[in-house]
């Protein structure tokens, strides 16, 4: 390489430094500090970022915590990976705690020794739990709740533990208790003052609340003092202030939280008297080369404990560095919507009506357990903020309604009393275009519009994308998508429901022109009327369809299925199979018991009861499948379906036959019933049930189809459903013979299969069904469309053309050699592992995938 | 995670660097539009028959989500005309042509080169 020579000479100190990078410092990073160097970076690439972590892994979404419970792990909570930070030039430091700042020197030194120099220094060391000073708070078993390190010991130590507490009854303590409560522990809330939660909601909202929580399963103790925590090395009891006392395993404290200023405080740096780092409106401490943002800062004597407002300082803090004062921090609404505890909460606004001459207006449903609170203003002009227990879908919008100060409408007690979706659209259209939808990205309802009409985003992942909207807390995404909606047919584009990129058509239109065309195969159908390849929404939908109208075996087109349905059992973790036969009714014979024991003991299966009356036998390799349904069927079984959007089952009572109290033969009802619609194909699974009287054993209200017997024959409910949205059957006719029963269910049945949307279960169906439940007894029960017969004929052909699935396959030496694990090889997957617990095995955890 | 290094080590494969090309099976024993899993030493590697466009792709079988060993049974299929494989377990797609995750933050996955002749499907490897 060639080597230059300089002749000329300059003056090399001012040269270096105006070639030299502005260094900046950030201390902490969690989700204020990392969002700081995103919005920074945005901005300028002039500075060189260096950031200290104290906790082992980079940033991460420290609000969605809980949903580590919930299967998520700590890769998916991360906010960005190690890579993000290499590719944008961000010096990351985790695991270096940073102990001190020489502000002379413009220096910071790490519990490692290190100094490094900064020009600026940003704080974002967030807080801590507080944890209050009561004799024996050290004891093994105690733990807060801000970390994923805390997690992992909560959920470590809840192994050996079966009751649990938490000390606090706000916010995070009542999360806290649902997470402990989800790990399967008995769980108690210890709260110091009178109610729940009581900086955000009043005294009829936390009662409300507080009995929500107990039927959930969680104790809740008010006006109770802890004195003491009490053990023998590990905590054993809690000992309150009025001499009662509590045993217990473990204790999860969730009384506030405290600024992390300890760093600012040693350096001098002006703190709050109740500590916080104080800033200015630009987000300044007292040194003008340090700036502080997030929990760790007070603004205005206040700390602001949400994501939101830590953000909104991120944000001035970035501007200052590229010398744009424009946009100052002036404090930040509190209003907070509470997620993942079971019961929606939130509170907006001037909750408790404080205002001078603020009128409220409340609706107190004790029976379904909801409190609306909603204070307008002394001229009824302006709502002014609120409370909403049991029901906060309002939230968005009230919220906005008080941000923006919308004028409220002529009768304000409509919006809590009236719920008609007219009205929020109306809402949402009187929103001004400044108006804030997105709190923690800071997005308004203008930007999202801008987006939808001038950049032809036209879904909500392209909106996330394009604006960050909904990537925070996630709270506002009904809200957007909303005005995704709204803002679309405004544009005069017709929100239609089109199966995906392949197929310009919905899920219906598809059925009538497979119907029409006589189309049997995916392929032919992607041919005549889609474009492109297929993918994995349109193929499965498609596979569903076809099912449904021809029902041949699946196993016709075996790449085109789920793979649930591709290789006719469920997949599971580790990617073994479970294995499902059908048990009518739930009825079996002690031989039948006998040879699932055997069958299950010789593959060493893992066997449970399900909740669908039946067995499932878990663990099963792919190559194994046609063996142990081998010797299923030779003993008598035919497949489940488990793996199918199909009929499950058809859970059962033991009615007349044996119950004292029966009036009808419900088992075999049942049977009758699973064995007719065995194989049926749907837009989603579908369950029924059958009791023998009305004290309802078999659940029949909770199903899809609902029999319940009575003196004169049966009463026929349809659209229940159990799952994350529970909702009752409905009562369709009474009193029906069983022939009229099944006739009835035929046609019901074959009309919601013609006409529901893909993945939507029969209780969503009637939901959205205009005219609902009167308009489907209309045409089920009087045949108002004239199609009844039509609707039983085409069951009846169905039924005919039905196929045990399992059996096919077992017979044909084609088929059975499609399980295998290798197409070159005889060997099993050596990378599969189990576990034991309980003399059964198990599959081992997820491995998380490995950093970078 | 020993099996990712070693996938790892073999993204940087291109045609032109190929050593070895390795006869995995017969073009008839593939599924049409669908896949199969075929076992090089030690290695799984996920090889599909897109027979609508009449490509082959193979990837690494191993999906970097929740590191399950299963992406040969996946569903096929495009997305603006690129080809991708949709993971059975929670349906993370990956393109066939770069490897790139392409509806999630998702590691990206290795991809090999496939050939076709005499009715046998080979896989380049660089080792
Ligand atoms: C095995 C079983 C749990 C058990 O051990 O008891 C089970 C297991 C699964 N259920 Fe379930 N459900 C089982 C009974 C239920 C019940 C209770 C019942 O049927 O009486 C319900 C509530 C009733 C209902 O459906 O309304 C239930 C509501 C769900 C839902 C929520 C459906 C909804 O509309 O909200 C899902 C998710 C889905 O289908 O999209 C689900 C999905 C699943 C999946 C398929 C999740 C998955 O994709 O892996 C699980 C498959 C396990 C497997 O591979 O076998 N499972 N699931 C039960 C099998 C019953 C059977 O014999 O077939
Ligand atoms: C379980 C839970 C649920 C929550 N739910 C919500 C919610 O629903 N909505 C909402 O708005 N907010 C919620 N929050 C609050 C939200 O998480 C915080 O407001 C937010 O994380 C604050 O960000 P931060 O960066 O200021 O602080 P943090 O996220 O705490 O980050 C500070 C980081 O700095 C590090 N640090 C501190 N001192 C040093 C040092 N000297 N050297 C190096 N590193 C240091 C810390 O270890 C930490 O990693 C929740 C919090 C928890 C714990
Ligand atoms: S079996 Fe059903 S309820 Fe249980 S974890 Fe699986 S999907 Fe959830
Ligand atoms: S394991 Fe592949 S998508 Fe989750």
């Amino acid at each position: 390489m060639k080597k230059c020579t300089y002749n000329y000479v300059i003056n090399l100190d001012s040269l270096l430094k105006s070639f030299a990078m502005q260094r900046v410092i950030v201390v902490g990073n969690g989700m204020v500090g990392y969002k700081f160097c995103e919005k920074l970076i945005a901005r300028s690439r002039e500075y060189e970022i260096i950031v200290y972590g104290e906790e082992p892994r980079p940033a991460y979404d420290r609000v969605h915590l809980s949903s580590f419970f919930s299967g998520s792990n700590a890769d998916d909570l991360l906010l960005a990976s190690r890579a993000w930070y290499v590719e944008n030039n961000i010096e990351l430091y985790t695991s270096e705690l940073v102990t001190s700042i020489n502000r002379e020197e413009k220096t910071v030194t790490t519990h490692l020794g290190k100094t490094d120099h900064y020009d600026c220094l940003v704080l974002a060391t967030g807080s801590s739990a507080f944890v209050p000073p009561i004799e024996g708070v050290e004891r093994n078993g105690v733990f807060v709740y801000r970390t994923i390190e805390d997690l992992h010991q909560i959920t470590e130590y809840s192994k050996g533990a079966k009751v649990a507490a938490v000390m606090g009854g706000g916010l995070l303590g009542l999360e806290a208790a649902k997470a402990l409560m989800d790990l399967g522990l008995k769980t108690h809330v210890i709260e110091f003052s009178p109610r729940l939660m009581p900086r955000q909601i009043d005294e009829d909202g936390s009662q409300v609340l507080a009995h929500k929580l107990t039927q959930l399963g969680i104790s809740i103790h008010t006006n109770k003092g802890t004195r003491k925590v009490e053990g023998n090395g590990k905590l054993e009891k809690l000992e309150f202030t009025d001499g009662t006392s509590l045993s217990i395993d473990m204790l999860v404290i969730s009384a506030g939280i405290r600024p992390r200023d300890e760093l600012a405080k040693a350096s001098g740096l002006c703190v709050h008297a109740r500590g916080g780092i104080v800033i200015d409106e630009n987000t300044r401490t007292s040194d003008p080369a340090i700036y502080a943002i997030g929990e760790a800062a007070v603004y205005n004597n206040t700390v602001f404990g949400l994501v939101a407002p830590g953000y909104e300082m991120a944000e001035v803090a970035a501007r200052q560095f590229t010398g744009d004062s424009s946009k100052t921090f002036n404090g930040f609404d509190m209003s907070t919507k509470l997620k993942l505890i079971g019961v929606d909460v939130a509170s907006f606004g001037d909750a408790f009506g404080d205002a001078l001459g603020s009128v409220p207006i409340i609706i107190h449903d004790r029976r379904n357990g909801i409190y609306k609170r909603i204070n307008i203003s002394e001229d009824g002009k302006l709502l002014l903020g609120g409370i909403l227990i049991g029901d906060a879908s309002q939230y968005n919008l009230f919220h906005q309604m008080v941000v923006n100060r919308i004028p409220l409408p002529a009768q304000p007690e409509s919006l809590i009393f009236g719920r008609g979706e007219a009205d929020e659209g109306a809402g949402l259209k009187s929103l001004p275009e400044t108006a804030q939808i997105c709190a923690c990205e800071n997005i308004s309802k203008g930007d999202l519009v801008f987006h939808i009409s001038e950049k032809n985003v036209t879904t909500l992942d392209g909106l996330k994308e394009n604006t960050k909207a909904c990537t925070g807390c996630g709270g506002c995404t009904p809200m957007v998508n909303d005005i995704l909606k709204l803002t679309l047919e405004s544009l005069g584009h017709t929100v239609k429901k089109t199966l995906c990129e392949h197929f310009e058509y919905t899920r219906q239109e598809l059925f009538d022109l497979i119907k029409v065309k006589k189309i049997k195969t995916y392929d032919s159908l992607l041919n005549v009327q889609g474009k492109g390849d297929g993918c994995e929404v349109c193929k499965p939908a498609v596979a569903s369809l076809l099912a449904s109208i021809w029902n041949e075996p699946i196993t016709h087109q075996p790449t085109i299925q789920d793979t649930n349905d591709r290789y006719l059992a469920n997949i599971q973790k580790g990617g073994t199979y479970s294995v499902v036969p059908r048990i009518a009714g739930g009825e079996i014979t002690p031989e039948k018991l006998m040879a699932i024991g055997r069958i299950a003991s010789k593959y060493n299966l893992y066997t449970k009861i399900t909740g669908g009356q039946r067995i499932d036998m878990f663990g099963a390799r792919v190559d194994q499948l046609p063996e142990i349904w081998e010797e299923l069927i030779n003993e008598g079984f035919e497949s489940g379906h488990a793996y199918g959007k199909a009929l499950r089952t058809i859970k059962s009572c033991v009615g007349s036959t044996w119950c004292r109290y029966g009036v009808q033969d419900s088992v075999s009802y049942a049977i009758f019933i699973e064995n007719r619609y065995k194989g049926l194909r749907a837009p989603h699974k579908l369950k029924g049930a059958v009791s023998g009287c009305i004290r309802e054993c078999a659940e029949a209200q909770s199903k899809d189809f609902g029999i319940i017997a009575t003196e004169k024959g049966w009463n026929l409910y349809v659209c229940g459903n159990g799952g994350s949205r529970p909702q009752h059957a409905r009562l369709l006719v009474n009193d029906v013979d069983t022939e009229t029963c099944t006739r009835l269910i035929d046609r019901f049945l074959m009309f919601y299969i013609q006409t529901a949307d893909p993945l939507t279960r029969t209780a969503t169906w009637l939901n959205k069904m205009e005219g609902g439940l009167e308009y489907l007894r209309e045409v089920i029960v009087n045949d108002s469309l004239g199609i009844g017969d039509q609707l039983e004929k085409n069951m009846t052909e169905l039924i005919a053309h039905y196929e045990c699935e399992w059996k096919k396959v077992v017979e044909s030496k084609e088929l059975r050699s499609q399980f295998s694990h290798f197409i070159n090889s005889d060997e099993t997957d050596s990378t599969l592992s189990f576990v034991e617990m309980r003399g059964q095995k198990y599959p081992a955890n997820w491995k998380s995938s490995p950093q970078q | 995670m020993e099996i990712v290094k070693e996938l790892k080590t073999y993204t940087e494969d291109n045609t032109n660097g190929v050593k070895i090309w390795f006869k995995a099976a017969r073009v008839i024993d593939f599924p049409e539009n669908g896949g199969a899993c075929v076992k090089y030493k030690g290695l799984q590697i996920a090889v599909f028959n897109f027979s609508r466009r009449k490509e082959w792709y193979a990837c690494q079988n191993l999906c970097p989500h929740k590191m399950q060993m299963v992406l040969s049974r996946g569903m096929i299929g495009s997305t603006t005309g690129e080809p991708k494989v949709a993971c059975p377990f929670h349906k993370k797609t990956f393109s066939l042509q770069t490897g790139n995750c392409l509806n999630a933050e998702e590691e990206n996955i290795s991809i090999f080169p496939v050939k076709v002749e005499d009715g046998f499907v080979y896989i380049g490897f660089t080792r």
